[in-house]
């Protein structure tokens, strides 16, 4: 996974990889590139303005964080208070479960949808026959193209306590009915059964495409030894599909941090019942932001977060980088 | 190819020998996918049907696999409406110029990245390649697109702002990667310069490339929400876009749901079962309808970027 060093797998431009190195650094560069390619410059700069505008310059705003912002004075006019915002967020109780929220359920969502992704894949695999194959590979990849907007309107069918799908399925069993709106309980397991729903197939696909890879000789010869089939997922297919497990975990730990908004959001809304299981730093930051518009102190969360988010990331590249250089991602 | 034969080996592996063991764990196999495809169809199926039901069966009944009382008034409802077809107007207006720009944006800079004669691209990747690992959040945008850009209130906002994506780039510029250099270098050659070489000699073959990035930018223009609910208030309600009509939907529900006991007031200003399934079929219907013919390119899209990536 080096997305920054990676080389061309067929063919590959004249120039040896050397000596672009060597060519003397950042600026050496540019100002090479700017006399001999000021096509390729002109070709980048479109790219360049939108990154300096809307991903370098936000970066300006999160001062935000250390002052009284107020919108009629702007962000310069604006009083600084220092860690004011920063001290009264980790102050307050909803550091703790929006920190804690964030992190378990991502917990969660890795772990299933690894797990059920990697199931799927090789069920898929194992299956002979083509069109039954065809037909629902194309079914479970389907739900991932809906937003959580309608993911969370059909929720609100199969869940709701009054003829809801589900609880009319509870009552035709002889069970009770489950509150489900009201309950923050339920919400960890029904959220990471929505993820699955939503995710797992789709996620199989690189495993597949892994599986479909990997050379059939292996289990041809295992076959001819006697293994059973099994026996050939437990000791070839598995074990050989662990690189790519190891390099999507690191991709999703690195994002530990972001909650889902769009899913907890829509699903959950402004129903402050469920917050105590489901509030997450984002939708914390985006009431903070709106509701009570203190948009001091949501920057200050928004801070804290993108530099939780940025030290996970820096602490997960390094670890992997020690325990397997190849997976590491930069 | 690979694809192929891996299958026909399969199918081999298939014929030496299957104990009894084996035809379970088959059995088993085929079992959890159907299980799982069921249970993934079964939504679709669901909305579909109460999209076509009498509202009288839906709030009687529930939810059924097969209407009980068959009913267009809830589709009626939606063509008579303003908002939908208005919201319909903005949504593709963005997906369709949204992509556009998309896609010009990241094949320009994606070309320069893969190309080894391009000193500075590692250095360009870098500059990309960081905003995916520490950005602003979403208060640091919100204050830079209304304080300073102050593009709230605007069709702007639900185009500018998603032009580049940075993981986009990297998938497209490894696209890029496969063509074979001495192509451009002929062609450079022959007097052509950086830019027609991309235009006129690069992009007519990357086409399966251009669908897949292409596909990922346009499927997040169509659900977009997001920035509606951020950045277009209710006095600009023109500006909705599909996805945004079903959020709102939603929000009048969700507020109803959470409430103790179901009042009557409010049941009686929430759109009612049927028609809100009829806005989710509406609203998600071209992506399920195209979706079989664009698979391939989403599928090709995301081994590309993971395995190869």
């Amino acid at each position: 996974m080096k997305v920054l060093e990676q080389q061309p797998t067929t063919g590959g431009h004249s120039k040896p990889k050397h000596s672009s190195i060597k060519s003397g650094g950042l600026w050496g560069n540019l100002r090479y590139d700017l006399r001999f390619n000021p096509c390729l410059c002109f070709l980048c700069l479109p790219a360049i303005i939108w990154f300096c505008v809307f991903a370098y310059s936000p970066l300006i705003y999160l001062l935000a964080a250390f002052k009284k912002y107020s919108p009629a004075k702007g962000l310069w006019g604006s009083e600084w208070v220092q860690l004011e915002n920063f001290k009264a967020f980790f102050g307050s109780d909803a550091f703790f479960r929006v920190t804690f929220n964030t992190f378990f359920l991502n917990v969660l969502f890795i772990a299933s949808s690894t797990i059920t992704s990697i199931l799927i894949a090789i069920a898929l695999s194992e299956i002979g026959n083509r069109y039954f194959k065809k037909v629902t590979q194309s079914i479970v990849i389907l739900p991932h193209f809906i937003s959580w907007t309608v993911i969370a309107l059909l929720c609100e069918a199969l869940l709701k306590t009054q003829n809801g799908f589900i609880n009319n399925f509870l009552v035709s069993l002889g069970m009770e009915k489950i509150n489900f709106y009201q309950n923050a309980d339920v919400w960890p397991a029904l959220l990471v059964c929505l993820r699955i729903w939503q995710g797992a197939g789709y996620g199989s696909i690189v495993y597949l495409a892994t599986i479909a890879g990997l050379d059939q000789s292996m289990y041809e010869a295992a076959r001819v030894d006697g293994a059973t089939r099994g026996q050939c997922i437990r000791y070839l297919t598995l074990p050989l599909l662990k690189t790519t497990v190891v390099m999507l975990s690191i991709m999703s730990i690195s994002k530990i941090f972001n909650g889902d908004f769009g899913m907890i959001y829509n699903l959950v809304g402004s129903n402050s019942m469920l917050y105590r299981t489901t509030d997450v730093i984002d939708t914390y930051t985006y009431r903070m932001l709106v509701e009570s518009t203190n948009i001091g102190q949501s920057a200050a969360v928004s801070f804290y977060q993108s530099l939780l988010g940025f030290i996970i990331v820096m602490l997960t590249n390094a670890a992997t980088k020690k325990l397997d250089p190849d997976s590491a991602l930069f | 190819m690979a694809k192929q034969i891996s299958e026909a080996a399969l199918d081999a592996k298939s014929k030496i020998q299957m104990t009894t063991g084996d035809k379970v764990l088959n059995g088993i196999f085929y079992a959890f996918i159907a299980l799982f495809a069921v249970i993934c169809l079964v939504p679709f199926i669901l909305v579909v049907s109460a999209s076509f039901t009498q509202e009288q069966a839906l709030t009687t009944y529930g939810y059924a696999l097969w209407p009980r009382e068959f009913s267009l008034d809830a589709y009626r409802l939606v063509v008579a409406g303003s908002d939908i077809p208005q919201a319909y107007l903005i949504t593709i207006f963005t997906t369709v110029f949204g992509t556009f720009l998309s896609m010009l944006v990241t094949c320009m800079v994606a070309y320069a990245l893969s190309l080894q004669s391009f000193r500075s691209r590692s250095a360009l990747a870098l500059f990309i390649y960081f905003t995916m690992l520490f950005n602003g959040g979403l208060v640091a945008s919100y204050l830079l697109i209304t304080k300073t850009l102050h593009l709230e209130n605007s069709i702007w906002v639900l185009i500018l702002p998603s032009i580049c994506n940075a993981w986009n780039i990297i998938l497209m510029r490894n696209f890029f990667n496969g063509i074979p250099a001495s192509l451009s270098e002929s062609a450079k050659l022959d007097g052509a310069n950086d830019i027609v070489i991309l235009f006129q000699i690069i992009l007519p073959i990357s086409l399966p490339g251009i669908a897949t990035v292409g596909l990922f930018y346009a499927l997040s223009y169509w659900n977009e929400w997001y920035r509606c609910l951020l950045y277009i208030d209710s006095s600009h309600s023109n500006l909705y876009t599909l996805q945004y009509l079903i959020q709102r939907i939603l929000r009048q529900v969700n507020y109803a749901a959470s409430q103790p006991l179901d009042q009557a007031g409010l049941a009686g200003t929430l759109p009612t079962y049927a028609y809100r399934m009829a806005t989710i079929v509406v609203s998600t219907g071209p992506i399920v309808l195209l979706y079989p013919f664009l698979q391939k390119y989403f599928v090709q899209g995301l081994t590309v970027g993971a395995v190869k990536g």
